[in-house]
């Protein structure tokens, strides 16, 4: 006769001293786990009702411009350094980490329009409504910067007066041109009073420009005459153009697919564009209910921000047609611009309140280092939402989000506005000669014609 | 092979073992895989059927990492008994077996002796550390088994027909004279549950935090512990019935009943959700494979019955024996208790053909009350008229645990820990089902029937009734005349049943016109000879 029989002595299945970890055994039959699906379903329940508790996106406001905020730059070498000019004419640096200001660059007449900075984060270019281009130094920062700061001032590295107002400004990726947007496109190089090369389309003034990140040489602008325009500066004249139905306000492109760019509208919606196919937008993002002003990708690609004139924030997919995420607060007022930090983890907003805000990108993320426990959990919570976010109660709660009120309202309005339209042009199609009304998707129909 | 043959005339030794072990790995897979790989052949979104393909893959490798883990990592080798020659695993005796095994082991070997308060119940907690007796006469006890160290004991003298934990073991619920109570680790009365009743045998649902009962008058009861609320109370109306048990699969509690019947619960139906006529009279013990796709029942007629619940009742296997108490083990032994002796079955080879494994006859005139095995060890604990015995019945338990399952070595702190986190992980009283693997799924979409004749005819009078109830406006100049107005009646009736007669006539016309195509085929068939005898089709 053979015998064995389980026998477990304490010392092998326990801790030895009482300063180490607990021993932890594993069997993953699933007999021993009866249910498995169940309890993973209320899991993902509990996850996102605590995604819902923890969502608190605001971190803190930054204030010190005594005007409205009309435009940032992110610096592509300092990760915890934004500038932001404002309607009096002041630009500042501000170190996101402590919300304050490092350096002020004083010398704006007018409202200052356009900010950007080169690639390798030295040297800072503003352009406004004075006519003038100002180049600085970025001040190299410091362990002392925090200390005593708003003294700190900036002496202009050039000066260039040009004859017309300026819009907008955007800085070549890798290169020393930069383009600013006004009447016409101008091409400046840093050391060069006059710019470069001047392209000219239509009388109309520009409003936006962005360089592609991929291709250096290439660079979208959009003008007030409703037109998105496409030009290689290897070339004497603008590639393409396109003219939509309602003007669009500001460009950004994907830095992940550099061929692809969005295109914050008037008419509320992004129209998300190939630049080599512009018959057809790409994808049409909509939610928010008044003007887009600007927008701003994730370096990630994956995700961009808006901030529009109806007060919030909001946050897309790159392929998604409605927003992920929608940040507002009862003292924010109307949105001119919005970043993603080069991180992808923060967004700021700066408005017309004279404010910029700091927002987290993910509501709900845990701020600080994880331990590793922790952000397994995280990840298999993350998981077991993702299995189960098609079943009713656990979509219901992610998809839950408050809106102000005028937010609401003005929603449904529009909601009531386009299902009136698509009636009536359902029934007047349906009381038309068969073909004689072509339909059209949404993402042909707000285009005018394309222009080669 | 040809090669091999010419070398020296033998299968390669390696390549052989080799093949073995991929099999068996294989097995391994196939059982952490939690069913069959999906086919994506017939998706034809391309971007859905990219992320399905994705995922899939990482199921795959998932069970294969917890295949390999199965195979290297575990401290523990299950038991075994094996005979020699002629020796039959039946006939070995404890006292054979205890020489044979480790001083740990044989202090699982013990009777203990209380002959006045008995007969004991016994029920352990799910990770097999502890363990309450009691006795009929009002004896209580709760013991540490790892140490064997009385916790607690205590009389509550009046009649306790059961007991059982809750999710640790801080609290158990016994069945007595008039109510149920809830007595806390040291003997405090935390609770009385009167709404319970004189219950006859408790169970409790550690997933659902819900305490089940069933008392003499019929009466289903569960109970939410975590809140007090009563979830469902349901009288069962098939007879008395003394049994209660939980299908570990499914959580579907199981009644059965002085007429042979056995019915399946679950809190959120006033109906049984399933139900099988096992024996011609009472049924005696039921028992639930861990599996949940076996069930063993045991009547007055001397016979246990084992049944396929996969497939809607099917009977297996009957075995001769007249059992007070059947227990499943964690690996799937069957024990069953007749008069003074215990007998356990084995299905040794997988496909749920049980056969004698093992007996332990136990002194004339003791009385099993129940037998039921220690999770996780290979103890078998009964309880009976004189006291509590254990006995060994080696490869009966689970050999190695799962420190997040159920832990025999659990320190207060992970207890605590525990308790938190199966609160959060609390189950819906709802989840409870036949199948609880549809969670998540997607339901089939059913084509809508046509409505039935009678639907039609009962519309049809509606609409009549309806007619016939109008009353029409007083009118002057002889307009309201009686001839009149039953003309008027008459004509709204005809208007209210036109639209059906139509839709009628329109059905009736497309299943000839279905009739006449099908008759159509048959014409052609017809040899060529005769076709000119038909009526001919019009051409198209």
């Amino acid at each position: 006769m053979k015998v064995k029989v389980i026998s477990r002595s304490t010392d092998e299945f326990t801790r030895e001293r009482s300063q180490d970890l607990q021993r932890v055994f594993r069997n993953y039959d699933p007999n021993l786990r009866s249910q498995e699906k169940a309890v993973e379903y209320v899991r993902a329940l509990n996850a996102a009702k605590l995604d819902k508790i923890f969502a608190r996106p605001f971190v803190g406001a930054m204030d010190g411009h005594i005007d409205a905020v009309s435009c940032m730059a992110k610096n592509p070498n300092h990760l915890k350094g934004i500038f932001s000019g404002s309607m009096d004419g002041d630009v500042r640096l501000w170190d996101l980490a402590t919300r304050r200001t490092v350096c002020q660059f004083p010398g704006h007449q007018g409202a200052v329009k356009g900010l950007t900075v080169s690639t390798d984060g030295r040297v800072l270019v503003s352009c406004g409504t004075d006519s003038t281009v100002r180049l600085w130094n970025v001040p190299i920062p410091s362990l002392m910067e925090s200390d005593d700061s708003s003294s700190n001032e900036a002496k202009p590295l050039a000066v260039y007066v040009w004859k017309n107002a300026f819009w907008a400004v955007d800085h070549q990726w890798n290169g020393d041109l930069f383009a600013t947007a006004g009447a016409q496109v101008d091409i400046w190089n840093h050391n060069r009073a006059q710019p470069v090369n001047t392209f000219e389309w239509s009388k109309d003034t520009t409003i936006s420009i962005r360089f592609n990140p991929g291709e250096p040489n290439i660079l979208a602008t959009s003008a007030s005459d409703r037109s998105i325009t496409i030009y290689d500066l290897r070339l004497q004249s603008p590639a393409r153009k396109i003219i939509m139905r309602t003007r669009t306000n500001s460009i950004a492109w994907n830095p992940m697919e550099p061929m692809n760019f969005t295109a914050a509208n008037e008419d509320c919606n992004c129209y998300s564009y190939d630049a080599r196919k512009l018959d057809e937008a790409k994808c049409v993002h909509k939610d928010h209910v008044s003007a887009v002003m600007d927008i701003d990708y994730s370096p990630t690609g994956r995700e961009f921000v808006t901030g529009s004139y109806d007060r919030t924030v909001r946050i897309f997919q790159y392929n998604g047609g409605h927003s992920r995420e929608i940040y507002h607060t009862k003292r924010m007022q109307r949105v001119f611009c919005v970043k993603f930090s080069s991180d992808a983890s923060y967004v700021i907003s700066g408005s017309d309140d004279t404010n910029l805000r700091l927002w987290k990108a993910k509501a709900s993320e845990q701020l600080g280092v994880l331990l590793p426990r922790e952000r397994k959990n995280h990840e298999y919570l993350e998981a077991v939402k993702n299995r189960y976010k098609h079943l009713p109660e656990v979509k219901r709660i992610v998809r839950h989000r408050h809106l102000p009120r005028p937010i609401y309202k003005a929603a449904s309005l529009r909601r009531i506005i386009t299902d009136a339209e698509r009636k009536k042009d359902e029934r007047r199609r349906a009381h038309s000669a068969p073909g004689s009304m072509p339909k059209d998707s949404l993402r042909k129909r707000r285009i005018i014609k394309e222009i080669e | 092979m040809g090669v091999k043959v010419v070398n020296d005339g033998l299968i390669d030794p390696v390549f052989s073992v080799e093949q073995g072990n991929t099999e068996e790995e294989e097995m391994k897979v196939k059982k952490f895989l939690r069913g069959e790989v999906a086919d994506l052949k017939f998706i034809k979104d391309k971007k859905l059927k990219g992320q399905l393909e994705v995922r899939e893959e990482l199921y795959v490798k998932s069970a294969k990492a917890a295949a390999k883990a199965d195979k290297w990592l575990m401290p523990s080798e299950g038991g075994f008994l094996e005979p020699e020659g002629i020796e039959k695993t039946w006939r070995i005796r404890q006292e054979a077996i205890g020489t044979e095994v480790d001083l740990l082991s044989q202090r699982n070997q013990y009777d203990i002796v209380l002959p006045d308060l008995g007969p004991y119940t016994l029920d352990f907690t799910t990770s097999g550390r502890y363990m309450v007796a009691a006795g009929k006469k009002g004896h209580l006890a709760l013991m540490d088994m790892k140490n064997m160290n009385l916790i607690k004991e205590f009389q509550v003298r009046e009649k306790v027909r059961d007991v059982v934990f809750l999710h640790n073991q801080k609290l158990f619920a016994a069945a007595q004279k008039k109510y149920v109570y809830i007595y806390s680790e040291n003997g405090t009365e935390v609770h009385c549950l009167k709404e319970h009743g004189a219950a006859t045998k408790l169970q409790f649902l550690n997933k659902h935090f819900l305490l089940t009962s069933i008392n003499k008058r019929e009466n289903l009861r569960f109970q939410d512990i975590t809140t007090g609320k009563m979830i469902g109370s349901f009288r069962t109306g098939l007879g008395h019935s003394k049994l209660l048990e939980v299908n570990p699969f499914n959580h579907l509690v199981a009644v059965g009943h002085s007429s042979g019947t056995v019915t399946m619960w679950k809190p959120t139906s006033a109906t049984s959700v399933y139900q099988i006529h096992c024996h011609p009279g009472i049924i005696t013990a039921m028992a639930f494979h861990s599996n949940g796709h076996l069930m063993a029942t045991a009547g007055m007629e001397r016979k246990i019955k084992l049944w396929d619940l996969r497939k809607r009742g099917e009977l297996l296997q009957t075995l001769p024996c007249n059992a007070k108490s059947l227990d499943f083990s964690q690996k799937g032994l069957l024990s069953t208790a007749c008069g003074s002796s215990v007998h356990v079955f084995v299905d040794s080879s997988g496909s749920q053909n049980y056969s004698h494994y093992m007996s332990h006859p136990m002194a004339k005139g003791y009385q099993i009350q129940k037998a039921c095995f220690r999770p996780y060890e290979d103890v078998l604990a009964i309880g009976h008229s004189m006291g509590w015995s254990s006995i060994l019945v080696p490869g009966s338990g689970e050999p190695n645990f799962d420190s997040w399952v159920a832990n025999p070595f659990e320190t207060r702190k992970q207890r605590n820990e525990k308790e938190i986190h199966s609160l959060l992980d609390k189950l819906l009283p709802e989840t409870i089902m036949l199948d609880p693997t549809k969670i998540g799924s997607v339901k089939p979409t059913r084509k809508r029937e046509k409505p039935s004749r009678q639907e039609k005819d009962a519309e049809m009078e509606a609409a009549v009734e309806e007619a016939k109830s109008k009353s029409f406006k007083k009118k002057t100049k002889g307009r309201s005349k009686p001839s009149k107005m039953a003309r008027k009646k008459q004509e709204a009736i005809v208007r209210a049943k036109k639209p059906l007669l139509e839709q009628q006539a329109k059905e009736e016309e497309s299943s000839t016109k279905k009739r006449k195509i099908i008759g159509g085929e048959e014409e052609l068939q017809l040899p060529k000879s005769l076709q000119r005898f038909s009526k001919k089709a019009p051409k198209s």
